[in-house]
């Protein structure tokens, strides 16, 4: 799972190595690969010349890093107020039943990433999930088994 | 530089532009407790127990005597009962972590707090920075750092720089205020092992053991 | 059409005749909605249906198909408009496609089951004007998303775009810009409420070689979504309003900040800024006036701490987002040590509208305090869920009532949370409140960014003061005490009472540790964090009481202190719920009464939703025992 140094150095190229752009050169790894081995993080420190302190402090920080391979399936739950109040976390639960990995997991067979995000602003439509990027409005906990068996 | 004239707990104080409530009360003997404040270190204001009032053109607020830069008529106060009793829940709050720490004990003698008022959860460590910001701002070196937010937050040495740089140095050890043993703990654990047996597992760069969520 | 690079006001101007020149409002258009709910709600499979449908009738390029940002009515999504007419079609599916176009562009007929239905007089409605959703709103802001496509320039130029921008460009000195928001008397959007003319008189007044000017789009506020919708539906106008700001302020550089977790915003905003570059709406020497202009977008990487001024500035510079405190102020010392004024998505966007009608027309909207409109997001436990943009000063029951269309399913209003996590629950007894920054903060509660979530009967207080506590806890920095330890210890505390392990003196502690947390944090989630427990405990004591004391949740709805039982008596014995329980907690069989299995029971609540209604043969029950099950021999039916 190494990712290649010439595809870092290109990314890092698109922000002309730039030290202000490393939050922006990381997402753009992360979204590139789903997630950041110390390989590419090493490379990041030694062409912008940040402290690997700060790198590390960084990836920990922001929610849309992860420091470990994720699934091929990636399932946020939004757990915003409006959600909540619907049963956001009833939803949460019946995945976690169903996938059998609890929020911030990520099952053996690298098949789904559970994750809960703190309000995708689809508000309205509360409870809501996303899976692979696709808006999942209004669900079910009685939903969630038959949503999530057509992914492979 | 011009001179500023405020008031701190009825004392008239000459200061100069730039210098904060600290620096001020000490010209004139008034000793202010702090956990995170160091001279050598930028002013960081993160455990709080500096807090004191200040009332200014007519507004009065808590503000962290560390941080908070002297202004022309600033009236201070640094011992009222609310002052107090914030100083205290703070105590409590940091003695959770580190129960046995002697700057603690000693305001919480002060402050009448009870270390035993919330449950332990003994990290050993209060995130007062020191060791982080003395080895990044005064040795240049960034062998150790932040993880993650909030009550997840801790500090963790970077392998590859700790085992070049902390032999010969150690010189956070001495600044801890919970005693340096979590410093000296987490160090041993980081250079025993060599970048290349890193646990695979995580990526963190720490001695997480695997276990940082990321 | 060519894509000149437009170097004057005069051929800015030309430019728009030539566009109005080719519409022709009389032209059948049919515009669609896409923002990112009604992605949720399938709005690119309709759009792929209505392209097919229209080719299958032979009527391309006679019927303008437009894609338009979000209208709002999320709850209704997606919404179809048929112009010139005006027809709107609520809850548009993919197999209604054929329908409309059959039917409504051939035989001019309307397809009445795609029409609104009045909930309470069955009346249907055609017009989007006459939905008294909308009928009840004064949309200055957030009117243009209906009616343009965002990405496209030509579309907003169309509705008069960059008037404002020439405006102040060629008619006003910065002064006199800054003199008209002041004038105006605009607050920031995006939480405080801070005069936001002020603020950009500080910014203009710092002397500097260099300064920057922000958007902040990092809406973090749960059940927030305003800020999405206007920098998806309508980008330009953002851009519009931070342009002038620049100019007023003496920028030339601006940073548009925007949360990852919007990928259509950062799209859209992104066709937006390379369009505006092309004709030169951005860059150098912009329209012969000699103002040079560019900005950069930066997507937050998932941190709300990051929508506090300072927190967003060092993120900017790619640091942990971990604020600094003030003073110094952004104003005097903001991005790389300069100058810089940060405002929020709705505040920018109100700024051509101030340009344009002048800090007459918007002053004499609102109230003494609060001028123009506020867009709120109506969410949760309400009828008509959506954006909302409404005059300031108008009574918080108008908007639950008339615009939401009060609770569903006759449920009984409890409270409505407003500011996100540092705002506050407001109960029926304020409800005729008039909706402006200070009567908000005068009864606990706080504008915020405008959320506005409903809560009914079903809904816990304290698990929902224990919601934000939780969430707060998520978010915190970490960086001082009494945020990262007060947050913690406060939520152990309300963890356990919502478990049921609350004890004496909790609800003391609680206010003890809120005190300093207030009083002591760095920045402003730390110091306004407790403000969901203090609010709750000032208008629902009981029920923290209730949990404390009797061990009871009078919602019905704090798992470890409710059981579900069923009713032997109104039990007929038809399987629904046995055949629906994850957790095989139900006994029973055929014709037999069935019997939860108290110890086997997730508390899912799977069963009351499957129970049929004319049953309604199971319950919850808190504080009081659960009867014993009834004899194997006695179920029979």
């Amino acid at each position: 799972m190494c990712m290649d140094i010439a595809r870092i150095d290109q990314i890092i190229d698109n922000h002309n190595a730039e030290e202000s752009s490393l939050i922006q050169i990381l997402l753009d790894i992360q979204t590139q690969h789903h997630w950041l081995p110390k390989q590419a993080l090493d490379r990041v420190s030694e062409r912008l010349d940040v402290p690997m302190s700060r790198i590390q402090h960084i990836t920990t920080f922001y929610k849309a890093f992860s420091q470990v391979p994720k699934g091929r399936h990636e399932v946020h739950v939004c757990m915003g107020t409006a959600c909540h109040v619907r049963g956001a976390q009833r939803v949460l639960d019946a995945i976690s039943d169903v996938t059998g990995i609890k929020a911030g997991e990520t099952d053996a067979d690298l098949k789904f990433s559970l994750e809960t995000v703190n309000c995708l602003g689809c508000c309205a439509l509360g409870p809501v999930m996303v899976v692979d990027g696709e808006y999942h409005g209004n669900v079910a906990p009685a939903q969630m088994a038959d949503l999530l068996k057509n992914y492979e | 530089m011009s001179e500023i004239v405020l008031t701190i707990d009825g004392k008239e104080v000459k200061a100069q532009e730039g210098m904060t409530i600290v620096d001020a009360a000490k010209t004139v003997g008034i000793s202010i407790p702090t956990l995170c404040h160091h001279e050598k270190l930028e002013p960081y204001g993160a455990c709080r127990i500096c807090t004191v009032e200040a009332e200014s053109r007519g507004r009065k607020q808590m503000v962290a005597a560390c941080l908070y830069p002297v202004e022309q008529d600033l009236v201070v106060q640094t011992r009222t009962e609310k002052v107090a009793q914030i100083r205290k829940v703070l105590v409590e709050q940091m003695m959770a972590h580190a129960p046995d720490s002697p700057q603690l004990l000693e305001l919480a003698k002060e402050y009448g707090a009870d270390r035993n008022r919330f449950e332990k959860d003994p990290s050993f460590c209060i995130l007062c920075g020191l060791c982080v910001r003395y080895c990044k701002e005064v040795k240049q070196k960034n062998a150790i750092g932040y993880l993650d937010r909030g009550p997840r937050r801790e500090i963790s040495f970077i392998p590859d720089v700790a085992a070049r740089e902390c032999w010969d140095c150690k010189e956070c050890f001495e600044l801890c205020p919970t005693s340096a043993l979590q410093a000296a703990y987490v160090l041993t654990g980081a250079i025993s092992a060599p970048p290349e047996e890193e646990a695979a597992g995580c990526a963190c760069s720490s001695d997480c053991g695997g276990s940082c969520s990321g | 059409m060519l894509m000149p690079r437009i170097h004057t006001p005069a051929e800015l101007e030309e430019f728009r005749k030539q566009i109005l020149s080719q519409r022709d409002d009389l032209r059948p258009c049919i515009t669609l909605c896409s923002g990112s709910a009604c992605h949720a709600t399938g709005s690119e499979k309709v759009a792929a249906a209505i392209v097919e449908e229209l080719e299958n009738h032979g009527l391309t390029g006679q019927v303008e198909v437009r894609r338009t940002g979000c209208h709002g009515f999320c709850e209704q999504g997606p919404i179809v408009v048929i112009y010139p007419e005006g027809i709107c079609y609520l809850k548009v599916k993919p197999e209604d496609v054929c329908e409309i176009v059959s039917h409504t562009f051939k035989e001019k007929k309307l397809v009445e089951r795609l029409l609104y239905v009045d909930p309470t007089t069955g009346e249907r409605t055609a017009h989007e004007h006459d939905i008294p959703f909308y009928k009840n709103q004064q949309r200055l802001v957030l009117g243009l998303n209906r009616k343009i496509n965002p990405q496209s320039l030509e579309d907003y130029l169309a509705v008069g775009g960059y008037q404002a921008l020439v405006k102040a460009l060629f008619n006003m000195t910065p002064d006199e810009v800054i003199g008209e928001v002041k004038d105006a008397k605009l607050r920031g959007r995006g939480g405080a409420g801070f005069p936001s003319g002020m603020k950009w008189e500080f910014a203009r007044k710092a002397q500097s070689d260099q300064k920057y000017v922000i958007v902040n789009c990092d809406e973090g506020d749960p059940g927030a979504y305003m800020d999405r919708s206007l920098m998806e539906g309508n980008p330009y106008t953002v851009l519009e309003g931070l342009m002038i700001g620049a100019y007023a302020i003496g920028a030339s550089e601006g940073y548009i900040y925007v949360r990852q977790e919007y990928p259509l915003a950062v799209e859209n905003l992104g066709v937006a800024l390379q369009k505006c570059e092309e004709y030169g709406l951005l860059g150098k020497n912009i329209l012969g006036s000699g103002f040079d202009f560019t900005v950069k977008v930066h997507r937050g990487a998932g941190a709300f701490i990051c929508g506090e001024e300072t927190s967003l500035l060092q993120s900017l510079e790619g640091k942990p987002g971990e604020p600094k405190p003030r003073p110094p102020f952004p104003a005097n010392k903001g991005l790389w040590g300069k100058p810089t004024n940060i405002n929020n998505v709705e505040t920018w966007a109100n700024i051509p509208l101030i340009i344009n009608q002048g800090a007459k027309f918007y002053s004499s909207v609102g109230t003494e305090g609060s001028k123009g409109t506020k867009i709120f997001s109506l969410v949760g436990k309400v009828n008509n869920t959506g954006l909302v943009e409404v005059p300031m000063g108008i009574p918080l029951r108008d908007i639950i009532y008339k615009i939401g269309g009060g609770v569903p399913n006759g449920k009984k209003f409890k409270a409505v949370q407003t500011g996100g996590p540092s705002g506050g629950c407001i109960p029926e007894e304020n409800l005729d409140i008039k909706v402006d920054f200070d009567e908000l903060m005068s009864i606990g509660a706080m504008m915020g960014s405008g959320g506005m979530i409903v809560m009914d009967e079903d809904t816990c207080l304290v698990d929902i003061a224990r919601y934000f506590l939780e969430f707060l806890s998520d978010e915190s920095c970490g960086k001082c005490v009494p945020c990262r330890e007060g947050i913690r210890q406060m939520l152990k505390v309300m963890t356990a009472i919502t478990k049921g392990q609350g004890k004496e003196g909790d609800i003391e502690l609680l206010e003890n540790m809120a005190m300093a947390t207030q009083n002591a944090a760095l920045c402003a989630l730390g110091k306004t964090a407790p403000n969901p427990v203090l609010s709750t405990l000032k208008y629902f004591r009981h029920e923290y009481e209730a949990h404390i004391k009797e061990k009871r949740c009078p919602a019905l709805s704090c798992k470890e202190l409710i059981a579900f039982h069923i009713d032997p008596d109104k039990c007929k014995g038809c399987g629904s719920c046995l055949r629906k329980c994850p957790a095989t907690a139900i006994e029973g069989g055929k014709k037999t009464i069935h019997v939860i299995d108290q110890e086997k029971c997730t508390k899912c609540g799977t069963c009351i939703d499957a129970c049929p209604k004319n049953f309604a043969a199971i319950s919850k029950l808190s504080g009081v025992p659960v009867p014993a099950p009834i004899p194997a021999e006695a179920r029979g039916l």
